[in-house]
């Protein structure tokens, strides 16, 4: 369908020029997906920008996995329910394997490299800009674990160049849970550990 | 630096709050004396957020042992004049809906949210627009009507709650905001600030100690000959009123459409996304979005069917609001429908499909 890479760049930049992001958020449970789309959807608002958050509740918790789907425009949202994202942030194998299909042509896949082999890129669409984060590696590395979904988010951000690093780390505040503002140092080191990575590593594409 | 949800100057900021929580503040900030409640999914943000915010505010909150003790409660907290509201989902509405006759038939105001899920039975917990005819004909006893809101967004669904509460005083019927589970959880940016109440009638029927004055009765038992007969002409004559001064509708796109869809609730947020990609097709596609259930937007929907269209109504059900539409319609052009039940929720894609596979013939007639 797409012959050159010009073409595949075009997709991507009229994906872009559209203003409206949908992206997809998935793991499993304890790896803050609700909390990457809660930030993100902060940083939208502060920004400006019309944003609607939907998480997944109920049969589709079940089993551990978690998700949550964000849409960003300059005008209202009409649907906050995102069947066909233009992203997909997939913190594990089981999320890669649900959503990995749906993924527009022409979009962004952010995956967790740490968990995630590269062989179950296989059966994506070959037009889709594919950005493997060794998200927990870096997560260890500033000392907690748990900051692995900041990495991929400031991945992502860069990526998509929506928002700055910065911008989601100033939102932090008004998302975290004042109990966890501890972690508010490693999970700004985190976005911008992310997105430092992505601004020097070059997508793959299949 | 002024904490999330502080409200003290009445006016918030743009905030992210998911449905449950910000029509909850809306509720509080619009003067509720008294909230009921039983927890069940996906409402529960709703008692928990009342749980901690009304004792904060020295008001009424008390979790009850079941729904019908809820309702029943706020049956109690309404008759002594004071601002009454329970909140559940779809299988607690329903074991609610004795009460809401007793409220209807007593003429006390009272707000009822129902955050829809998955039926029949206990179902599921996903989203759900299946309590269409419960909310709008009553599952309870009686010639008897509520108001029914159908928002549409966070922000709408915050707004509606003064509106509900003013609404239920002015009338002294009850309200019931009819969300479901996609407005409940989702959040959005969204204002809330304090509005100034309107005027409305004293509550010179409350139940507030009859030293000096008459006695008050609240009741719905008219045993005496005739007498309920007058009483349910009196509330006829009053819902007639509803009718004619409470309709609220929106339309969008519909003046040259040649197919309407009508949609309310977040199934009209879907539709609109499938509108607008409709046109950018070259169909000409249209929605009106009733905002009150009832009273049904008949006149508007009529009007719109004067000129040949079709008409497609999408439900996250197997058709119920279809039904009002048909009426409002009377025959004049063709209505169709499309919807998914059970927690099933229509794409984008599917109602677009839909749109162009309605409008074909219409290319075929007019080449």
């Amino acid at each position: 369908m797409y012959d050159t890479k010009h073409e595949i760049r075009n997709t991507r930049y009229q994906l872009r020029k559209t203003n409206y992001e949908e992206v997809i958020i998935a793991g499993f449970g304890g790896q803050g997906i609700i909390l990457a789309g809660k930030l993100l959807a902060q940083t939208a608002m502060t920004a400006g920008r019309e944003v609607t958050y939907m998480p997944a509740y109920g049969a589709e918790v079940r089993g551990g996995t978690a998700n949550c789907a964000v849409v960003i425009a300059d005008e209202p949202i009409a649907s906050p329910l995102v069947s066909r994202p233009n992203s997909l942030i997939a913190m594990n194998k089981a999320s890669l394997n649900k959503f990995g299909g749906r993924v527009k042509p022409g979009g962004l896949l952010v995956f967790n490299s740490s968990l995630i082999d590269e062989k179950n890129l296989d059966s994506l669409d070959e037009t889709i800009d594919i950005l493997p984060v060794p998200a927990d590696e870096f997560a260890v590395e500033l000392g907690n674990q748990k900051a692995s979904n900041m990495v991929a988010l400031g991945a992502y951000l860069q990526k998509t160049g929506l928002f700055s690093a910065d911008a989601a780390a100033q939102a932090l505040p008004d998302v975290l849970a004042r109990r966890y503002h501890k972690t508010l140092p490693v999970n700004t080191k985190a976005l911008h550990r992310g997105a430092k990575f992505a601004k020097t590593t070059d997508s793959i594409q299949l | 630096m002024r904490e999330k949800g502080d409200t003290s100057n009445g006016v918030s900021e743009r905030t992210l709050r998911c449905g449950n929580e910000a029509l909850a503040e809306a509720a509080v900030l619009a003067g509720l004396d008294a909230y009921f409640g039983y927890p069940i999914t996906p409402q529960n943000e709703v008692t928990a957020y009342m749980s901690k915010r009304m004792p904060e505010q020295g008001r009424v909150f008390i979790q009850s042992e079941s729904e019908l003790a809820a309702i029943n409660m706020v049956f109690g907290a309404s008759a002594t004049g004071k601002r009454a509201m329970t909140s559940s989902s779809s299988p607690g509405i329903s074991l609610m809906q004795e009460g809401m006759s007793y409220l209807a038939g007593a003429e006390l105001p009272a707000v009822v949210v129902n955050v829809m899920r998955g039926g029949p039975g206990l179902g599921n917990i996903a989203p759900s627009q299946g309590d269409y005819f419960q909310a709008t004909r009553g599952g309870g006893h009686g010639d008897y009507r509520t108001i029914v809101l159908g928002p549409s967004t966070v922000q709408e669904l915050a707004d509606c709650m003064p509106l509900a509460f003013d609404l239920a005083d002015k009338y002294r019927m009850t309200v019931v905001v009819l969300a479901d589970g996609i407005l409940g959880q989702m959040m959005e940016p969204v204002v809330l600030q304090e509005k100034p109440r309107p005027e409305l009638p004293p509550k010179d029927w409350a139940l507030t100690g009859a030293q000096g004055r008459e006695q008050n009765i609240v009741r719905s038992l008219w045993l005496k000959e005739g007498a309920l007969e007058e009483h349910n002409y009196k509330l006829q004559a009053k819902y007639r009123q509803v009718q004619e001064t409470e309709v609220r509708c929106e339309d969008y796109k519909i003046d040259d459409a040649d197919i309407i869809v009508i949609a309310y609730g977040v199934a009209a947020r879907i539709v609109r996304s499938a509108v607008n990609r409709a046109r950018q097709e070259g169909v000409k596609a249209g929605l009106i979005r009733p905002i009150t259930l009832w009273p049904f937007p008949h006149e508007q929907i009529s009007r719109a069917a004067e000129e040949f269209r079709i008409f497609l109504t999408v439900e996250m059900s197997c058709g119920q609001m279809v039904e009002d539409v048909k009426l409002a319609v009377a025959g004049k052009v063709p209505v169709l429908f499309y919807g998914r039940p059970g927690g099933g929720i229509p794409t984008v894609d599917d109602v677009l499909e839909n749109i162009r596979q309605l409008t074909l013939p219409l290319k075929r007639l007019v080449p």
